[in-house]
């Protein structure tokens, strides 16, 4: 009888010293074990249209593609904007689309919970034995979205030889840092946003002003938009650490609008509140949450 | 005819239903013209007049795509006309079974909702865009009327277009890979993003020409008063939105009579 209960649940033994840590990693990992297990389901999923697979992934690309034509056009015409060139802005397009395209492959389904609670699958999601959050974001996840990611890091790559840099271990580093920064930011704002739809069925719409809105402002330099809107997505939803603070960071540049300069350095403490801030809306959100009986 | 008028109404008050989806889409189509609308300002902000485009053109034909976006639906990404999904599952057997020509019937359903569209969520934006920005607005009832028949044209363009996909699930099963296209590069060509009159001029005349640029580039022209739309005016634009529409819905109509010949019905 022991037996097969230690069959069914590994690693839920209480075990001695070495046995607890043990425990409290896969505790830990749990979630990820979750979501690498679902989202492996979906991509298997997905590869039963091939045809569809390669055009979607396909239009994604070139998607991404025509925008990074949009901003060369842009460039070109204005010159500088905001005081940067051609390719530092390729270089802040490419870090917002690289952060939201990540970020929207791990955490963008979560824009479909409106149609879980709607349909009643939200309810299925409840009664299994993994975080309804894990089942949400992890649902329709699709290796279509990577035709967004590549593209914008190649651009990113790009963008870093061609701007004038001195490069250090210390700033290589950063620069990571920053960029792992954007996507928790992006994924806390996809999932607090997504949130609303616990409370106003329909609103999907509403949410997409604050996701895929947050990505078209921070592809340009944010102090274009003056100094009112750079202060409200500095303080209020911090996407200026997404793409405009990080490339401040790599360029060494003074703030044109002369906001404080350690605020560079504040992604990943941003990063860690908010997405604590989402913690606590998707816990809020669920308590309120009233299945439609259907 | 009669029919046809039934099924527009329904399909009008089908999208009166969801209010709450209506004021998001004001507010999500406002917010992204807001920001395409301060990233052209700054560009004309560096240089004043760019092929005969200034900022207040620039910035009303931002809000002209944003207002044309729930009557043309250029941005769908994913099936925006339930007949695609009706395709992929079968359910299309029983709308064959109606003594109606199919794009007749899709169509009216479809004109119904870009007029709610238009009226409830459309016209709303471009008020927004005027409050906010410095934007033209049609001088009198003629300019107005020319303006609202090229709308109705880009909605003619928008289904057609839209039908044409759906359509593609007959040979493809799942045409949602089509959609992505559409959703992703339309409104590029469209001159949705960017003015087409900001691209390298060969490409830009290329893509003038094209149905995409229909449903915005030209419609914006028309409403701005340019000379460089076909013919010089507002009616050579219209002329292509109106030839666009015929070669359109006539292919529709073809490839309508191919597919329902070569589709199986299996009961059950």
């Amino acid at each position: 009888m022991a037996d097969t209960h230690r069959r069914i649940v590994p690693g839920d033994e209480p075990g001695e010293g070495d046995g607890g840590a043990r425990l409290a990693v896969t505790k830990l990992l749990r979630p990820f074990l979750d979501y690498r297990r679902l989202a492996w389901l979906w991509v298997r999923a997905a590869a039963q249209y091939p045809l569809s697979l390669a055009l979607m992934s396909l239009a994604v690309t070139t998607g991404v593609l025509t925008q990074v034509g949009a901003v060369v056009i842009v460039f070109g015409h204005a010159g500088t904007l905001a005081g940067f060139t051609v390719y530092e802005g390729l270089l802040v397009f490419a870090l917002a689309s690289s952060a939201f395209g990540i970020a929207d492959m791990f955490a963008g389904s979560v824009e479909r919970l409106g149609h879980h609670v709607r349909t009643g699958s939200f309810d299925a999601m409840l009664i299994r034995p993994v975080s309804p959050l894990v089942q949400v974001a992890a649902d329709e996840f699709s290796p279509r979205r990577l035709g967004k990611v590549v593209p914008a890091l190649v651009v990113l790559g790009i963008a870093l030889v061609n701007v004038d840099v001195e490069w250090s271990y210390l700033k290589m580093a950063l620069l990571a840092l920053t960029m792992l920064s954007g996507v928790l930011i992006c994924s806390a704002i996809w999932v607090i946003s997504a949130c609303v739809q616990f409370f106003v069925a329909g609103a999907r719409e509403a949410a997409n002003s604050l996701t895929y809105g947050g990505q078209a402002l921070t592809e340009y330099p944010i102090a274009i938009y003056g100094e009112e809107i750079v202060r409200s997505v500095t303080y209020v939803v911090p996407l200026a650490f997404v793409s405009w603070q990080p490339a401040l960071l790599v360029l060494d540049r003074p703030d044109p609008l002369g906001m404080p300069e350690y605020l560079r350095h504040t992604g990943p403490a941003v990063a860690v509140l908010l997405c604590a801030c989402a913690a606590l809306v998707w816990r809020t959100g669920l308590r309120h949450y009233r299945s439609t009986g259907s | 005819m009669r029919v046809h008028f039934a099924v527009y109404a329904r399909g009008l008050r089908r999208h009166s239903t969801y209010r709450a989806a209506t004021v998001a889409g004001v507010l999500t189509n406002s917010v992204f013209g807001a920001i395409n609308a301060m990233v052209l300002l700054a560009v004309f902000a560096a240089r004043p007049r760019i092929n005969g485009y200034d900022a207040t053109d620039a910035v009303t034909q931002v809000f002209v795509g944003q207002m044309l976006i729930t009557v043309t639906m250029i941005i769908s990404i994913a099936p925006s006309l339930d007949l695609a999904e009706r395709i992929r599952t079968g359910e299309i057997a029983s709308d064959l079974l109606r003594p109606v020509s199919l794009q007749g019937w899709w169509l009216a359903q479809d004109l119904g909702r870009a007029t709610f569209g238009l009226v409830f969520r459309g016209l709303p934006t471009f008020l927004v865009g005027v409050v906010l920005f410095d934007v033209v607005i049609p001088d009198g009832v003629g300019r107005s009327l020319v303006f609202l028949a090229s709308v109705f044209l880009a909605a003619l363009i928008g289904f057609a277009l839209r039908y044409l996909y759906s359509l593609c699930g007959f040979w493809m099963l799942d045409s949602r890979g089509v959609w992505a296209i559409n959703g992703l590069v339309g409104p590029v060509i469209a001159g949705m993003l960017l003015p087409l009159a900001l691209f390298p001029p060969t490409i830009g005349d290329m893509l003038r020409l094209l149905p995409w640029a229909c449903m915005v580039q030209i419609p914006a022209e028309i409403l701005l008063g340019k000379d460089d739309l076909p013919g010089g005016g507002a009616l050579g634009g219209l002329a292509l939105q109106g030839l666009w529409a015929a070669v359109l819905l006539g292919a529709g109509t073809y490839l309508t009579s191919v597919a329902t010949r070569r589709a199986v019905i299996q009961g059950g």
